[in-house]
């Protein structure tokens, strides 16, 4: 058994007094494909906060790939690691091109002087033509991101996060808003994305989150509540008490 | 990657091409032809030079990575009074007080010794790059703070309009040592030229719209590179490109003492041209209306910020000597105008009829009419 690709050991976050995480505990294994479930307000978006470096907890360890303190690096320094971020709502550069979104998304070197003077290699268009295929945009790549469809920016968006070559993503809701049919192909994308990466996943549809097939992970008021099969957990007691109001 | 575009030769060749005409007009042609250009049109076709260098300065950084300045005229100015601190020094003892070291105005207010910051000036291969170092060290610390503690936004473009305010205050006391209120003037010559001759007056003009067109094409050649795609991502979806790895704060900078550097060279060529340099360049006034020019023009597309500089100012000149109370209304009422009716400014007409006819010049010039969208939404809120 190797050792874990991401550990959060009791981490907790105050906002004003109100503990969006509260000693919250989580163990991913490399090549998991993972799905986090909870109630509004339950710490699921605070926690991605956290990893990513946005937020910085008040106390708690964050080590990702063995030897990495998380709680000791800023937003860059981690997306460099090789941690990935999908927002719930769609962010891509509205006004760059889909190859454009991809191509500054794809992992190298960021300081701005190098990027003066970068010009396209030959490398790097057959990895953005591998990445349109995989996110079904071939046909769009020169249209103006913000000119997609909803759906559209959300793949393109978690083509920019393959861009960046991730050894783990964190999607946040990735099917809201779309269609069963969409959704169905992000549940094949996903599952596709877990053969080389880990992922958390974040989402409230339980359809999808039953697709996945994965182990779930549910968090309430800030701490995990529960941890198994979507079969174990829909059968939990305290899950159906905190989904269906007590 | 390279597409082609229309706009750059058109507007090398506006620039470069109305300058040297005028030049010959004005140098080959008798005084009493009908087709002769008079000097006073080469120096105000000069000084208007100098105004689409602060403009495209601007427009880099409010156009391309959403700074928006409300205090860039401070670079220019601190450029110009590199350029002016030169031009006292040449003067040596042909001065009103004769002192082959002093300027006049540091005799007048009974100073004995040349300041340690004045030592150097008399030679022009020293004053030269001060002019863009000045204003980049002053760029440099100025957004190294700003932008790494995040500040942006209106709170940004508050602080850049106090940086000029403070600038205009310190430059009118008399103990700074750069000639308090009346600032530096009665300049005789440059590297050797006198500046009263006109072909010093239309050699300054030509070097004005060489040095327009270069810097023009460093912000193009920047703007297009994969830097400046970054820049507009970070213009517009700044924390997005943190998750991507990259650090906003370091290419803001970038480009801010880029800009700065070139609003410093234009403040160098305005300088000997209009020949007087005080502190009330720094007027928090001045830096707005820069803004307007590149609002008027159209912001986000350079060349915008060019023909906003000079169509603005020529109607200045023409209002200000017709109905000379009537320019602040006017001035206010063309950014409301403008701000409302269009928002991409007067190239944003042109690219949008072009752009229907060539779907590829669409997709260029989205980047511009973007930038248009969020500066009207900006200016409106």
């Amino acid at each position: 058994m190797s050792d874990p690709l991401l550990v959060l050991e009791d981490v907790t976050v105050t906002f004003d007094g109100f503990k969006a995480l509260n000693a919250l505990s989580l163990t991913l294994e490399p090549g998991e494909l993972r799905a986090v479930i909870g109630p509004n307000g339950a710490g699921k978006t605070t926690m991605m906060d956290v990893i990513t470096g946005k937020t910085k907890p008040d106390s708690g360890v964050l080590i990702f790939d063995t030897d990495h303190d998380l709680t000791r690096l800023d937003e860059p320094a981690i997306a460099r690691l090789g941690i990935g971020r999908k927002f719930q709502r769609p962010t891509v550069f509205e006004p760059l091109s889909v190859r454009e979104n991809l191509l500054l998304s794809l992992a190298g070197d960021r300081n701005p002087r190098s990027m003066l003077w970068a010009r396209e290699k030959a490398s790097e268009r057959e990895r953005i033509d591998e990445l349109l295929t995989t996110i079904r945009l071939v046909d769009d790549r020169h249209r103006r991101a913000g000119d997609l469809s909803h759906g559209q920016k959300q793949w393109l968006e978690i083509g920019m996060l393959l861009a960046q070559e991730p050894q783990l993503l964190l999607v946040d809701e990735p099917v809201a808003g779309m269609s069963d049919a969409e959704t169905a192909q992000t549940a094949e994308l996903l599952r596709d994305i877990n053969r080389t990466r880990s992922l958390v996943v974040v989402e409230h549809d339980m359809a999808f989150v039953r697709a996945l097939g994965v182990k779930v992970t549910v968090l309430h008021e800030g701490s995990v509540l529960a941890e198994g099969s979507i079969d174990e957990i829909q059968d939990d007691s305290r899950v159906i008490e905190v989904y269906l109001g007590r | 990657m390279m597409r082609f575009d229309r706009l750059t030769p058109i507007t090398l060749g506006c620039v470069l091409g109305a300058a040297v005409l005028l030049a010959a007009l004005n140098l080959l042609t008798p005084a009493a032809s009908a087709a002769h250009v008079p000097n006073f049109v080469i120096s105000l076709v000069g000084k208007y030079l100098c105004y689409a260098i602060l403009a495209l300065a601007i427009d880099l950084v409010w156009g391309y990575a959403g700074i928006l300045t409300l205090g860039h005229g401070a670079f220019f100015a601190l450029g110009g009074y590199c350029m002016g601190m030169y031009l006292m020094r040449v003067i040596g003892a042909r001065g009103v007080y004769a002192d082959p070291i002093l300027p006049d105005f540091m005799v007048f207010i009974g100073w004995k010794q040349l300041p340690w910051y004045w030592q150097g000036f008399d030679h022009f291969w020293f004053a030269l790059p001060m002019t863009m170092l000045v204003p980049a060290v002053l760029a440099f610390a100025f957004g190294w703070f700003a932008f790494r503690s995040r500040v942006s936004g209106v709170y940004l473009s508050i602080i850049t309009q106090a940086l000029t305010y403070a600038l205009m205050l310190a430059f009118f006391r008399n103990d700074m040592g750069f000639g308090g209120n009346n600032g530096m003037t009665d300049f005789k010559d440059i590297v050797g030229f006198p500046l009263n001759r006109e072909s010093t007056a239309t050699g300054l003009m030509l070097i004005s719209a060489a040095v327009l067109s270069a810097a023009f094409l460093l912000a193009r050649g920047m703007t297009r590179s994969r830097f400046g795609k970054v820049l507009i991502a970070v213009r517009d979806a700044e924390s997005r490109t943190r998750f991507l790895g990259y650090r906003p704060e370091s290419y803001k900078l970038v480009v801010w003492v880029v800009s700065a550097i070139i609003a410093g060279i234009g403040g160098a060529l305005y300088v000997p041209q209009v020949g007087i340099i005080n502190p009330s360049e720094f007027a928090p006034g001045n830096s707005i209306e820069a803004v307007i020019w590149v609002a008027v023009g159209g912001r986000g597309t350079l060349a915008g910020a060019i023909l906003g500089a000079i169509l603005v100012n020529l109607g200045k000149t023409w209002l200000t000597n017709a109905f000379p109370e009537f320019w602040l209304f006017a001035m206010g009422g063309l950014f409301i105008l403008v701000t409302l009716f269009l928002p991409r400014g007067i190239i944003g007409l042109f690219m949008l009829r072009g752009g229907a006819a060539r779907p590829e010049a669409a997709a260029d010039n989205a980047p511009g009419a973007a930038a248009a969208e969020s500066a009207a939404r900006e200016l409106a809120g």
